[in-house]
């Protein structure tokens, strides 16, 4: 299918002008960036030649920053500064992490997002995860020898709203303008699909560091949909590792260990795991600082055996998305598989078997994420010409609800729906004369409020007293392409209205990413100003350009009073960009947005007809 | 195209679904065109066309998409086309309000719950396979009256006792493949 786009000269740059975009995967274990050049997407590697960086952060006092390779060195000797897998703790609470015990930090309970005590002062896994995507930015800059347009940054499909919010803070704090929040096994579908013209059904099978994701899409030509998708954002390739280490604590009797101890051990069943993916038997040796040996070795069948249920509990989301998606595993044509822990030989067994067909591996598991990325970024830079872009349909993982009576969660946006999405319901008042109403919104598939995640909290005041029942309070879920929730709620049956959106609470606001960036010793040294000056200097001009080659196509939708309100508007922002004034210019930019949200709308119908022309309008 | 006349467009569309996606009110559906012409629309208003576009054009796109989306789900899923129809018939199918249904049929509702049951309990899971293709035939049949009665006979009142039966095996296939995860 040839993909139509609303022709927009300055959306479809020249080649050498093409706008520096990446896809980056920020993984549990490790992260990349990619970049497409030349029609091909790749990897950018470090100085060194590496692909990888370990996501690992090391924090020393004061102000310097160890990320990667040089961090992941000093694990079992700076345990409590050398934060790992740090992804785990994404929009998550100290009760929501699995084995914490088993992580040796100094956590602090946050309300949202735990914390974790460094000798550089206490950090939020947003900050950390900055820190990688910090590295990855200077990566690319230096190899495209440019700024940076846009990126993608991957999350896995199971990713409730909370950590996608987190995962977005994180980009922005690292300066990043974050096109998309893209689901990883998605990514990994389009490096798949475009790489061998795939048509049909897939499922992909995407197992992590930490998480677990199975998606299945639809793939033809042009179009890349989601059907359903299904996972476990808590089990990961770590989880293999936690067993072989518990496996070696029992057998050698060790005693409770101390944070060195237990992330040296931990690398040694790690490396055990890799070992084992080609060889039969693994070492695991170590030398403990309370003078204690291990010396043991681990051969394929336990390993298999102690880590059984793992690759088990894997199969319950696949046959769930399977129902979800109404289909049967005789209807999927191949299954790719994806992330570095489904290069265990009994996860491939294991998928094999479940699927009755080889599992496609003829991408690397580790890097086609990010090259998917790369590519999204790409058509979302606008970089594609015209017809040989594509479109992604995603969903979301998981049901968004709210509280009703009685602690139960009424759900407003049920999984796999096709996002963008919203609903609205109605919801009235019980008592007479009430004026505020609170609600408490939640996402997971339980009955039970105390079972779901909760996301937000809000309070919608100002209801004119009536009686009970007579108020109508609309309450509006909005999911974005990010697949991220905005929540409205307004009265409106008394003409009187008020309003709210709301952020998750595992949200950053605003000014706390302001915070962090003053604070950032990489900020610290820019001028404020001049940050906020070039970045809405650059917005206005983005928008002025837009606007430009908008009237171009069709100043024939406006008349010529709407034509002449927008020209004015555009003529005040010109003269302003080139000032100092940067309030100025952002009310310019935010003017000439507002008088340009009709003929946008218009546009938009327009693209609508001409896509429905020459199509024969059915008789009524 | 005059100004005026786009803005009739738009809110046109917001009150028939299949107008949208240029199709005709049936409840027989040609699939291949619905998805053909969800897919032209989508390319033109989807939110990666305008990653890096003005907000305007942004909100803009992500309210079109929204709606498309919305008007693709109801149009796919065959309750919510039938609901639609009736809606546009002004019939409304009043699930939730008429609890009157005929006693066989809801007679062969507690049959299958109660088999349900047992399934859930023995923990069988080719017992729910049996149940879920058994109501699968059900809905079948069921879609084959409602589009018989509402494309051939115009008979919307009866229509919306079959869609009020519909909805009710809706339900119990959504309790099946909850169970699955409670046996798994």
């Amino acid at each position: 299918m040839a993909l139509l786009q609303i022709s927009e000269p300055g959306m479809a740059p020249a080649p050498h002008e093409q706008r520096l975009a990446v896809g980056i995967d920020l993984g549990t274990t490790n992260s990349l960036v990619a970049t497409v050049r030349s029609g091909v997407a790749t990897v950018l590697p470090d100085a060194f030649g590496r692909p990888l960086l370990p996501s690992v952060v090391r924090y020393h006092p004061g102000a310097k920053v160890d990320v990667g390779y040089a961090a992941q060195a000093k694990q079992a000797v700076d345990p409590k500064n050398t934060i790992a897998s740090v992804k785990r703790f994404m929009g998550r609470g100290l009760k929501d992490v699995a084995h914490i015990e088993n992580a040796p930090y100094d956590f602090l309970d946050a309300p949202g997002m735990v914390q974790i005590r460094t000798v550089a002062g206490v950090k939020s896994p947003v900050e950390v995860s900055s820190e990688i995507l910090k590295v990855l930015k200077a990566r690319a800059e230096q190899s495209l020898a440019g700024n940076l347009s846009g990126a993608v940054i991957t999350v896995p499909a199971y990713f409730d709203d909370a950590q996608r919010q987190a995962t977005k803070d994180a980009g922005r704090l690292a300066g990043l303008n974050v096109l998309r929040l893209l689901n990883e096994p998605t990514a990994a579908a389009i490096a798949y699909g475009l790489d061998n013209a795939a048509e049909g059904i897939y499922a992909v099978y995407d197992l992590g560091g930490g998480t677990f994701d199975l998606s299945i899409l639809k793939l033809s030509r042009g179009v890349f949909e989601v059907v359903a998708t299904s996972g476990d954002s808590m089990l990961g390739g770590d989880d293999f590792d936690q067993r072989v280490f518990c496996w070696a604590v029992e057998q050698a009797k060790l005693p409770p260990l101390g944070a060195r101890d237990m992330r040296l051990l931990q690398m040694k069943a790690r490396e055990a795991k890799e070992y084992l993916t080609f060889h039969g038997e693994a070492p695991i040796t170590a030398k403990l600082s309370t003078g204690d040996v291990v010396d043991l070795s681990i051969d394929t069948e336990t390993f298999c055996s102690i880590s059984q249920t793992l690759v088990q509990k894997t199969l319950g989301p696949v046959r769930k998305a399977l129902r979800d998606a109404g289909l049967t595993v005789e209807d999927i044509k191949g299954v790719v598989m994806v992330g570095g822990a489904t290069r265990m030989p009994q996860v491939q067994r294991a998928v094999g078997e479940f699927f009755r067909r080889d599992p496609l591996n003829n991408l690397d598991p580790d890097k086609v994420v990010a090259l998917g990325a790369a590519m999204q970024a790409n058509v979302l830079a606008g970089n594609r010409p015209q017809g040989e872009d594509w479109l992604l349909l995603d969903v979301i993982p998981l049901s968004l609800g709210i509280e009703t009576m009685g602690g139960l969660a009424e759900k407003i946006i049920p999984r796999n729906t096709t996002i963008p999405a919203a609903k609205a319901q109605e919801f009235t008042t019980f008592k007479d004369g009430q004026t505020a109403m609170s609600f408490h919104v939640v996402q997971g598939e339980r009955e039970l409020v105390s079972d779901c995640r909760s996301l937000a909290r809000f309070e919608l005041k100002g209801i004119p007293p009536m009686a009970a029942g007579a108020a109508r309070v609309r309450v509006t879920f909005q999911v974005d392409a990010d697949g991220l929730l905005s929540v409205n709620a307004r009265e409106a049956s008394t003409g009187a209205e008020a309003s709210i959106a709301v952020k998750p609470s595992y949200g950053l606001a605003d000014a706390d990413i302001e915070r962090m960036l003053r604070d950032s010793f990489e900020h610290a040294k820019e001028d404020v100003h001049a940050r906020a000056l070039a970045e809405y200097r650059v917005g206005g001009q983005r928008l002025l350009e837009a606007t430009r080659s908008a009237l171009a196509a069709d100043r024939a939708l406006l008349n010529s009073q709407e034509v002449e309100l927008i020209e004015k508007a555009m003529g005040a922002l010109e003269k302003l960009l080139p000032g100092a004034d940067h309030r100025a210019i952002k009310q310019a930019t935010e003017a000439l947005s507002r008088a340009t949200d009709e003929f946008a709308a218009r546009r938009m119908d327009e693209g609508i007809r001409r896509a429905l022309a020459g199509r024969k309008i059915g008789s009524f | 195209m005059s100004a005026g006349a786009a803005k009739a467009l738009t809110s046109s569309r917001l009150q028939n679904h299949f107008e949208l996606f240029g199709l005709a009110p049936a409840f027989a559906l040609d699939a291949g065109a619905l998805e053909r012409s969800y897919r032209d629309i989508q390319s033109q208003v989807h939110p990666d066309r305008f990653a890096h576009a003005g907000d305007a054009e942004r909100r803009a796109s992500l309210q079109w998409t929204t709606r498309v989306n919305e008007a693709y789900r109801i149009l796919k899923d065959p309750v919510q086309r039938a609901k639609h129809i009736l809606d546009l018939h002004g019939v409304d199918v009043a699930f939730e309000t008429n609890t009157q249904m005929p006693t066989d049929f809801l007679l062969q509702q507690l049959e299958l719950r109660q088999e349900l049951e047992s399934a859930i309990a023995k923990k069988d899971g080719s017992a729910l396979d049996a149940l879920r293709r058994a109501l699968a035939n059900s809905k079948k049949l069921l879609e084959r009256q409602i589009g018989e009665a509402i494309d051939s006979r115009n008979d919307h009142g009866g229509a919306a006792d079959l869609v009020r039966k519909l909805m009710f095996l809706d339900r119990l296939h959504a309790e099946i493949d909850a169970a699955y995860e409670e046996i798994e």
